[in-house]
């Protein structure tokens, strides 16, 4: 067992490390982005005396090294640091004094950061054992009928774009037939059941998206071991097809499906900007946009490393899942 | 239909599906198996041995189809029979034994977790009383620690292991006949008796039918009670085994009894003097923290061979790996003519790499598919000879009728367009091409029939004397060794056991592990495995007093 701790162990600092490198690509892209915060909040008419007042109580004028070990400093102990939109500015009339109504990055993305892991949550619940039983029958029935369908209806949908699928849902299941709410507006307070069924609509659209992958790997890492010596062995004992497929091959075949599932679950967290739109989920997608909008550079960073580290970890997840997985290294000799 | 018969087989045809056409692979076989009785099916690859067993069994594999026959089993008809019937004798009154138990039994799952499959699905068995008899069963077949040893995986057990606990899951019902395909053929000799013997007592125990399938002539004397020849799909003939070994009909069947004549003679003993071309001082060698070579010395010297024997894992061909520089020895040096290797071989010079070549044991994963012949070959000629355009074509077309293939049909074809000899011949002709002293043939005919090994063995012989050439032979066929070696090397754990002249090698008295490797081999005696089995005991038992 120890080799498997160690082996895990390392993923882990890889995984730190990757992090680390990440934050500093975040760091220096974005602010290689063209404008600057105290320019785009005065406006035209700014006075250079006003526009330097605000870099300054920002913290704009350091050195970028500086300001990166400071961003780095203070997410390290939980702080992600102030948003520059949601201070007040109000008194900066030219005259300088306190910067009123700080409001802390990790407050305005903490909700956010709820509701998109809500949101992945359902789709993932639906999605990921959908498309591994609709893999599995696929498998049981390749080349069948049924196999056919299931592959074109599912690359359709994955190759049709997200708004488009999203409104056709809107279409079936709000208006023609009122099941679920078009608006997806949760906020605190809601219990359980009404945020699910507020969440159905842009959950199912995602699961869409994300079901044709998982059930085409699912389905070919499956069928690539029909022809081993032991599934015939498996044959030859009288074991049904079905039994074969889920005491046989799919155990040996979890390590593809378990890293495509992880790829699939990282996008529904970092990639639902477009499906929040449409359902007006207040995800941190939206507000993701918001902030490149208008420059506010502490959540766009923030935003960018939560999407970097559910990347990371879903990964690290999978990969030890994976090792996991393997009688060889769970027993070694 | 004829109630004696467990299994009858009548005028079976099989088809498989190469480049979208059916084309014949058995041609009409005529079988019955009464209970209790082995039948033993012989041949060489292609000859549609396994395709037979497991049509008995009312299996086809993927692109197979049975176009014609009948095959019964207890009077039920197999080639008519719904899926959902087949199921339910598969397993339960027939079972099956894979060639490679380590391929046949699944990696993901305890072994006795297998064996309990069958017995539960079919109801014969709860898994508790299944798991009792599986217990039972490791126990007839002398498996070590029989209550601990189905917990394990598989990879956590030896191939010979291995390969009695699928007999074992074989017997979990009771069968009335099991097909067992090759089951010895991936094992040493040492290992191979072991399964040999307990398959055949276990076997008699239950008094279960069988078809043996084997292209060993000497195993199957062991195991049938009668014997049918087969070749390319057709029955040449059938016989009890004593008959068949005494007193073979067929033209064919007699070139198989007889393979095992070719034998060139020995070179006699060379000089003290002479430096030896390649030779190996205080080898040792590790994989990661495993040690798998300690203190290998041997010569080989110009012009001759030297046959490197031992069982899976005894480090042969470690030592070929560090001959040729892929795995540097973590002490001792193999010396070139005298003269130190750099260890690895990328500090080698080009003209030490050219010196020294290989022939791999599988011709099929050796060269590469994408490739033709004259890339294949033409690649060396180049890289080492510097040869280009014309001189390069009239190079590898000597090469080509070197290894006697014909340059004009052969140079531009792929390699899936070879048979199995012809593609070993070209993994010669790409050693050869670098015009090297000294090459290492790594298990070059295992994987091939007797006829033709024997005409590679020959070629190989007859380059030998062409070129001087100095071959270090790895093998674990002692009948190779017999064929072509002038020196032996024996190796076991990674240690050199035993060296010296072939003719001494084979003369007694031998060391006590070359003993257990020679006798080990089957002679085509039926008595063989009796006697032997007998003589062991006697051996055992004078040790044990």
């Amino acid at each position: 067992m120890s080799s498997i701790f160690g082996i895990i162990l390392r993923r882990i600092v890889l995984g730190v490390l990757t992090l680390f490198v990440v934050s500093l690509l975040i760091f220096a892209s974005v602010n290689m982005l063209p404008g600057d915060f105290a320019q785009a909040i005065l406006g035209q008419g700014a006075t250079p005396e006003a526009v330097e007042s605000i870099r300054e109580d920002l913290g704009l004028n350091k050195h970028p090294v500086q300001r990166y070990l400071d961003w780095l400093g203070g997410i390290i102990q939980g702080d992600f640091g102030v948003s520059f939109a949601q201070a007040n500015f109000a008194e900066y009339g030219g005259t300088s004094v306190e910067l009123g109504g700080i409001a802390s990055v990790a407050d305005q993305l903490a909700p956010r950061f709820k509701n998109t892991m809500f949101l992945a949550g359902v789709s993932a619940a639906i999605s990921v054992p959908l498309s591994v039983m609709l893999g599995i029958l696929a498998a049981l029935y390749s080349n069948s009928v049924f196999d056919r369908a299931i592959n074109i209806s599912t690359l359709s949908s994955i190759s049709s774009p997200e708004f488009f699928l999203a409104y056709i849902l809107i279409l079936f299941l709000a208006v023609l037939n009122p099941i679920f709410p078009s608006l997806s507006n949760v906020y605190e307070g809601m219990t359980f059941w009404e945020k699910l069924d507020r969440t159905m609509l842009p959950a199912l659209t995602l699961t869409l998206i994300v079901t044709a992958h998982m059930m085409r790997m699912t389905r070919a890492a499956i069928i690539n071991l029909m022809a081993s010596p032991y599934i015939e062995m498996a044959r030859l004992k009288g074991t049904a097809p079905l039994m074969i497929i889920i005491r046989h091959a799919l155990p040996n075949s979890l390590a593809p499906i378990i890293n495509v599932i992880a790829l699939n679950l990282a996008y529904l967290i970092t990639g639902v900007v477009v499906v929040e739109v449409v359902f007006v989920y207040p995800g941190i997608g939206q507000l993701f946009v918001d902030s490149v909008k208008v420059r506010d550079i502490p959540i766009v960073q923030a935003c960018c490393l939560i999407f970097a580290a559910s990347y990371i970890l879903l990964n690290l997840l999978a990969d030890i899942m994976t090792i996991l997985s393997n009688p060889r290294l769970r027993h070694p000799k | 239909m004829d109630d004696q018969n467990l299994v009858l087989v009548k005028n079976l045809k099989i088809e498989g599906l190469a480049d979208e056409k059916w084309i014949p692979i058995v041609n009409g076989i005529d079988l019955h198996l009464k209970k209790g009785e082995v039948l033993g099916l012989i041949g060489e690859s292609g000859a549609g041995k396994s395709t037979i067993g497991l049509a008995a069994m009312g299996f086809t594999r993927e692109g197979c189809r049975i176009s014609g026959g009948e095959i019964y089993f207890d009077g039920i008809d197999l080639v008519n029979a719904d899926a959902k019937t087949k199921r339910s004798l598969l397993g339960k009154r027939i079972a099956y034994v894979a060639q490679s138990a380590a391929a046949g039994f699944n990696p993901a799952h305890r072994i006795i977790d297998q064996h309990t499959e069958g017995p539960v699905q079919h109801r014969v068995m709860s898994v508790q009383e299944s798991r009792n008899d599986a217990i039972e069963l490791y126990r007839k077949l002398q498996l070590p620690s029989p209550k601990e040893i189905g917990f394990r995986y598989p990879h956590q057990v030896s191939g010979g292991q291995l390969q009695r606990a699928m007999t074992a899951m074989a017997m979990s019902c009771r069968p009335d006949m099991i097909v067992f395909d090759e089951p010895t053929t991936a094992l040493d000799v040492t290992t191979q008796i072991e399964v040999l013997s307990a398959i055949r007592d276990i076997v008699e125990q239950f008094d279960t039918a069988a078809i043996y399938i084997t292209h060993d002539l000497a195993v199957v004397a062991q195991m049938a009670d009668r014997v049918k020849v087969l070749l390319k799909g057709d029955q040449i003939e059938e016989a009890d085994t004593v008959t068949m070994l005494s007193d073979p009909q067929e033209e064919y069947t007699k070139s198989l009894w007889a393979v095992r004549t070719f034998k060139r003679p020995t070179k006699p003993m060379v000089s003290s003097t002479t430096t030896p071309i390649v030779s190996l001082k205080g080898v040792n060698a590790s994989y990661g923290k495993t040690p798998v070579l300690e203190n290998v010395n041997f010569n080989i010297h110009p012009g001759r061979t030297v046959a490197v024997v031992g069982e899976s894992g005894s480090g042969k061909s470690t030592a070929a790996r560090c001959i040729v520089g892929l795995l540097p020895p973590t002490a001792g040096d193999v010396l070139f003519n005298g003269i130190p290797l750099p260890a690895h071989y990328k500090k080698r010079t080009k003209q030490d790499l050219q010196k020294i070549q290989m022939i791999y044991q599988m011709a099929d994963t050796a060269l590469n598919p994408r490739k033709t012949i004259f890339e294949i070959i033409g690649r060396p000629v180049e890289f080492f000879l510097g040869l280009r355009g014309k001189e390069k074509r009239r190079r590898v077309e000597e090469l080509m009728e070197q290894i006697e293939m014909d340059p004009m049909t052969y140079i531009d074809r792929l390699p899936s367009e070879l048979s199995g000899g012809q593609k070993q011949r070209i993994g010669i002709a790409r050693a050869l091409a670098s015009e090297p002293s000294f090459i290492i043939c790594d298990e070059v005919t295992s994987a091939l029939d007797q006829l033709v090994a024997e005409g590679i063995l020959k070629l190989l012989a007859n380059l030998q004397d062409s070129f001087n050439l100095s071959y270090m032979f790895i093998t674990h066929d002692l009948a190779t060794v017999r064929a072509i070696a002038d020196e032996v090397v024996v190796m076991k754990n990674g240690e050199v056991i035993e060296q010296g002249l072939k003719d001494d090698m084979f003369q007694p008295p031998h060391h006590p592990y070359t003993e257990l490797l020679l006798s080990s081999v089957p002679e085509m005696d039926t008595t063989w495995l009796d006697t032997l089995l007998e003589s062991r005991q006697v051996d055992k038992t004078v040790q044990n007093h």
